[in-house]
């Protein structure tokens, strides 16, 4: 008989491994299979570590969303995507900031990251939300965030007396109540204002040139010029269609949910009884994954879902 | 990373045909089924065998047992096969160390009574799960529950919660261990007694 506590102290390791290395190769998977193969005690542990790791996740999400929602206790906290006093909207891909990179951090700033094809939602605690594409860096503080590898969008909640300022490739975008993509390579970022109007500052401190973007402009800054062109919007919309990979819910009824997965799914889910479609939940998916959602309604709620003339029908 | 999918496309041919999808079956059954039951399961041992440091190999043999009958056909309920799995284990164990188990023997006549059907308001079954993973959380060790957070709720990497904790990137890795280890023994405590 195989000791049941340390099959699981190898299957957590396995997990922590898997879920927290820079890099996970072919090689690591192969042990990884071989281990799983080699008992069913192994798999069965490995199952149940990485359901608990899970878990542990889905605690993060409530947390990180708490603090935020609590200084503004009758604002109902929503999905990014339909709050309306957004200010301004920005994405970017980034080389890494190099200037930024010495910097220690401050106790009210914070790294967030992202691991290749992961998606991330952040809200900040003045009603600011960053969407983090894959395999992004940044930290965010007050009405600052340095990007300092991968792209990110944002949707800043504007306040004119604290424009928020991204910094990215040693440039500076100054939000000036505005909808906006930027995206640099190394030595180079690319502003596309989607709306409103926002300022590129070249150099980080704007010392250098600056540029004022309309809709439809893209600003290219350089180390030493911005020259500015025109982009259509369904190009610029392609290029974000990325955001729609994650879908965040902090205490969201059901109904809404189902709302939101439905905006970016073929098959639609339909929930008619009320009373389940009020049940609220918490937690990030992706959104094209309506599995995880219909698992989550079986799981934690005990609901029932089933295919009917190409929909999903969830109900008690 | 193209060649990513071609490759674990490839490690799929190498199985039967039909294997994987039985296995994802069994994954799916287990994970969704079987796990969110363990805190009653643990309750029910705890309750019937008196030496702690045995409970985790009973759920171990109670799993293993389950998975094996879940190959030939995934039962469904799954609670009352559980604790019938559960309770066969526990009259095996009784016999092998020829205890007479007096108090044994009325729980196991009243194992329906003991675990009875989650009620209709399972929300609030998850609410508390998520204050029981709060206070899981908040019994942790100090440098464990700093490491895990740092990872699961604030997101930072490896690299940076190493930073941030002035440890090294493997000390940040047994401590994320570790605290994964609490947790999953602390998954099956009622209501975050310790």
């Amino acid at each position: 008989m195989i000791d049941a506590k340390a099959v699981q102290a190898r299957a957590v390791e396995w997990i922590v491994q898997r879920q927290t290395a820079e890099s996970w190769s072919e090689e690591d998977q192969a042990s990884l299979d071989a281990w799983l193969a080699e008992s069913n005690e192994h798999l069965l542990a490995y199952w149940r570590a990485e359901d608990g790791w899970k878990r542990t996740e889905l605690l993060g999400a409530l947390r990180s969303f708490r603090p935020q929602t609590r200084q503004n206790p009758d604002r109902t906290p929503m999905v990014w995507a339909r709050r309306a006093a957004v200010a301004a909207i920005v994405a970017i891909t980034g080389a890494v900031a190099a200037n930024y990179l010495g910097e220690t951090p401050q106790p009210s700033e914070f790294t967030y990251s992202t691991v290749v094809g992961e998606h991330k939602t952040l809200a900040l605690a003045d009603g600011s939300q960053i969407e983090m594409n894959t395999d992004t860096v940044l930290r965010a503080s007050k009405r600052k965030v340095v990007l300092m590898k991968g792209e990110a969008y944002f949707q800043i909640k504007h306040d004119a007396a604290h424009p928020f300022m991204v910094y990215a490739s040693g440039h500076r975008i100054v939000d000036l109540g505005t909808k906006f993509v930027v995206k640099s390579a190394p030595n180079r970022v690319e502003v596309a204002l989607v709306e409103g109007a926002a300022r590129v500052d070249s150099g980080s401190n704007g010392s250098g040139h600056s540029a004022l973007l309309k809709p439809g402009d893209v600003a290219i800054a350089t180390a030493n010029s911005i020259s500015v062109t025109k982009k259509t919007a369904p190009a610029l919309a392609k290029e974000l269609a990325w955001r729609h990979g994650n879908l965040v819910f902090d205490n969201t009824a059901l109904g809404d949910v189902a709302a939101e997965f439905n905006r970016y799914n073929r098959q639609k889910i339909v929930i008619s009884d009320p009373k389940v479609a009020r049940l609220t939940i918490v937690g990030t998916f992706p959104a094209n994954d309506e599995e995880a959602i219909i698992n989550t309604a079986r799981e934690v709620f005990g609901l029932q879902a089933r295919q009917e003339n190409g929909r999903i029908v969830i109900s008690r | 990373m193209v060649d990513t999918p071609e490759t674990s496309r490839e490690r799929d041919d190498l199985r039967p045909p039909g294997a994987a999808t039985v296995m994802d079956d069994l994954k799916a059954w287990f994970v969704s089924e079987v796990l969110p039951l363990e805190q009653a399961l643990m309750q029910f041992l705890q309750s019937n065998w008196r030496r702690a440091e045995d409970i985790a190999d009973m759920r171990q043999d109670i799993y293993l047992r389950l998975f094996e009958a879940a190959k030939r056909e995934i039962p469904h309920p799954t609670r009352p096969f559980l604790f019938t799995v559960a309770r066969n284990i526990l009259i095996d164990r009784y016999r092998r160390e020829r205890i007479i188990p007096i108090e044994g023997v009325a729980d196991l006549e009243s194992i329906a009574v003991a675990t009875p059907e989650p009620g209709p308001d399972r929300r609030a079954i998850a609410r508390d799960e998520l204050r029981h993973l709060q206070s899981a959380l908040d019994r942790l060790p100090p440098r464990c529950r700093e490491a895990i957070v740092l990872r699961q709720v604030e997101g930072l990497t490896r690299k940076e919660i190493a930073q941030r904790m002035g440890i090294s990137e493997k000390t940040v890795n047994r401590h994320l261990c570790d605290a994964m280890n609490l947790l999953l023994d602390m998954q099956h405590q009622e209501g975050g007694a310790a």
